[in-house]
């Protein structure tokens, strides 16, 4: 246990001590989730929406080979994304091979399907009837589609929030693409494998901690607001 | 007057199955017409198509004769509508009324006064923020009136707005929309599968089945002489006498419907072969031997009851007078005070006014519910 009992007092020392290392790791997590979420966003959201509340050829297919999207291992994004972007690969021109903007690629690869399903599966519960609703009152096209987001607002930033998490807990994709370079892609989940490896449990578990903290925040929020939105519901 | 919105040849298919299949429907301008069918007989499609809601595989809407579409939001912005469900938005019950007039570009200040003027009409002043998904069925649907009001449509479109609500409620409502549309006097489409609604409601009616127009015409003359089996069945009489005038004088006519002779009040001339039919809301039922007073009803015949139901506070009966078959409703406590049971002689008495006459030729639908 005594094992235990150090990595809690190194984690606790190192978190109120900080270090530049740390705020480094710290940092690049941030950005790669943050790029990566939003380009989730922009693309998946409106894929969602289209997928869940309109009907269309190919639509069944299209909901079926993002489902499977959802449930690609990362290693295996990374390991394409490294294929096209490794000096051999086909976009090995851009130098981009061990980068942050190679890692947010491979992280809005992964983010893009989860946002874009549960998206469609948040749009899709609004009832049809409830969109001929708002066209009997003189909507357009547009102005129905955004009733609907704003109707199944909880269930789109539940689905945001599921595509932040996964890239913010990822390791495969971005150990592959990002290479783990200290002080440049080094984030959180591969400073952690790298120190475990090292031995250095303390600090591991400090990042771990640190980890868990900005998930904790997140669906602290998203909790918070459900919340606020059930009690206005009046549920 | 004159009409405010009419189709033609609207035809809409589902897949392979045909939901909607019509020559021909139409509204006069402020007045209310009442699409009433069963479950499934394309109503709600139907609906959905006047209010250029859907788009039909075939033919054609018109408003105030000019032809119109989904795409022409001019002719949109003049209808507005309200569901089974009141499928209220998520927010205020002033966020919920003002939609419309949001969508049209009516300023805050008009959208708060047009707010509170509709919310008052339906019953709900000073409702304005509560929220919107709290409120009872009744409520809701009061609200979701209201949101439809507050367009002034030319077109106002309803579709079975009261059918989710408990009887009380319901009767309450029924009341308030029928007396909100009449004084208006906007042009209303009100779906229903409530026949007595339609009654409350409505000046015409057009009765679909299977996405099919069975009977269209006069709320009156349409359940007062339902042109088949099925749709009297559907009405909760008995299908229509066929019969041959006898004779005419003073308003009264006389006529053969095999076997009993049947006044009727109108003037057609003698040989003429008709259809006739009475409510049963308006048949009389008395004992056997019972001396009834002297009144001014006409038909006063002798039968024998040949079928009784029980349907909810009311009984249905069926008498049979020489083998013709009259529907009559009773109430439970003059059943039990009367002794009524199948096979028990009684008297049927009901007025010349009551009986609707159609000439035999005009419908022609004696022999199509094959």
């Amino acid at each position: 246990m005594q094992v235990f009992v150090d990595a809690v007092v190194t984690a606790v020392t190192l978190l109120f001590q900080g270090s530049a290392e740390l705020w480094n790791v710290i940092a690049a997590t941030f950005e790669v989730a943050i790029i990566s979420t939003v380009a989730g966003v922009a693309f998946g959201a409106p894929m969602g929406f289209v997928m869940g509340a309109t009907r269309f050829r190919g639509r069944r297919l299209l909901i079926a080979l993002t489902n499977t999207g959802m449930a690609v291992p990362p290693v295996v994004i990374g390991l394409v994304v490294m294929m096209f972007l490794s000096r051999r690969g086909p976009l090995g021109f851009l130098g981009l091979l061990y980068s942050v903007d190679a890692m947010s690629i491979a992280q809005t690869l992964i983010s893009t399907p989860i946002i874009a399903g549960l998206t469609a599966a948040a749009v899709a519960s609004v009832p049809y009837k409830l969109r001929l609703q708002a066209r009997s009152l003189g909507a357009s096209r547009i102005q129905e589609a955004l009733l609907a987001l704003k109707e199944a607002r909880l269930g789109v930033l539940a689905a945001v929030a599921s595509g932040f998490g996964a890239v913010v807990r990822g390791v495969g994709a971005v150990m592959m693409v990002g290479g783990n370079i200290e002080g440049q892609t080094r984030v959180l989940t591969t400073a952690i494998v790298q120190e475990s490896r090292k031995g250095d449990f303390g600090l591991a578990l400090a990042l771990g901690l640190i980890l868990m903290f900005i998930t904790f925040t997140m669906n602290g929020f998203l909790t918070w607001y459900q919340h606020s939105n059930e009690r206005f519901e009046g549920r | 007057m004159g009409l405010a919105l009419r189709a033609e040849g609207i035809r809409k298919e589902y897949g392979k199955h045909v939901v909607v299949d019509i020559d021909h429907v139409e509204v006069a301008a402020g007045e209310t017409l009442a699409l009433l069918g069963p479950s499934g007989a394309g109503k709600t499609t139907l609906l959905a198509v006047l209010g250029l809601l859907e788009k039909p595989d075939a033919g054609q809407v018109f408003l105030d004769g000019r032809p119109v579409s989904s795409k022409d939001t001019q002719a949109r912005m003049q209808m507005a509508a309200a569901f089974q469900s009141p499928y209220l938005f998520k927010g205020t019950i002033a966020d919920n009324v003002a939609y419309g007039l949001k969508l049209r570009g009516i300023p805050a200040a008009r959208r708060r006064e047009a707010v509170a003027e509709a919310l008052e009409r339906v019953g709900l002043s000073g409702w304005e923020s509560r929220s919107a998904l709290t409120l009872s069925g009744g409520e809701a649907q009061r609200v979701a009136l209201a949101r439809a009001l507050v367009l002034k449509p030319r077109v106002l479109l309803l579709d079975e707005p009261l059918s989710s609500l408990d009887p009380l409620i319901k009767g309450r409502l029924t009341q308030d929309f029928a007396r909100i549309i009449h004084e208006d006097s906007m042009t209303t489409v009100y779906v229903t599968h409530d026949q007595n609604e339609a009654m409350a409601v409505a000046e015409t009616v057009v009765i679909l089945r299977d996405g099919r127009v069975v009977a269209q015409g006069h709320v009156d003359d349409v359940m007062g002489l339902p042109p088949d089996d099925w749709t009297a069945g559907f009405l909760g009489s008995e299908p229509p006498l066929a019969g041959t005038v006898i004779s005419s004088a003073e308003g009264l006519v006389a006529i053969d419907v095999g076997g009993p002779v049947v006044y009727a009040t109108g003037e057609i001339a003698p040989g003429t072969r008709v259809m006739a039919g009475v409510r049963p809301e308006d048949v009389l039922l008395f004992e056997g031997t019972a001396d009834i007073p002297r009144s001014t009803a006409r038909n006063r015949f002798q039968g024998t009851v040949s079928d009784i139901q029980l349907w909810g506070v009311m009984y249905h009966m069926v008498v049979e007078v020489d083998g013709v078959r009259i529907a009559s409703r009773v109430s439970r406590a003059s059943v039990r005070e009367m002794g009524l049971a199948q096979g028990s002689q009684v008297q049927v008495v009901f007025k010349a006014t009551a009986v609707r006459v159609r000439p035999f030729d005009e419908s022609g639908r004696l022999d199509r519910d094959e």
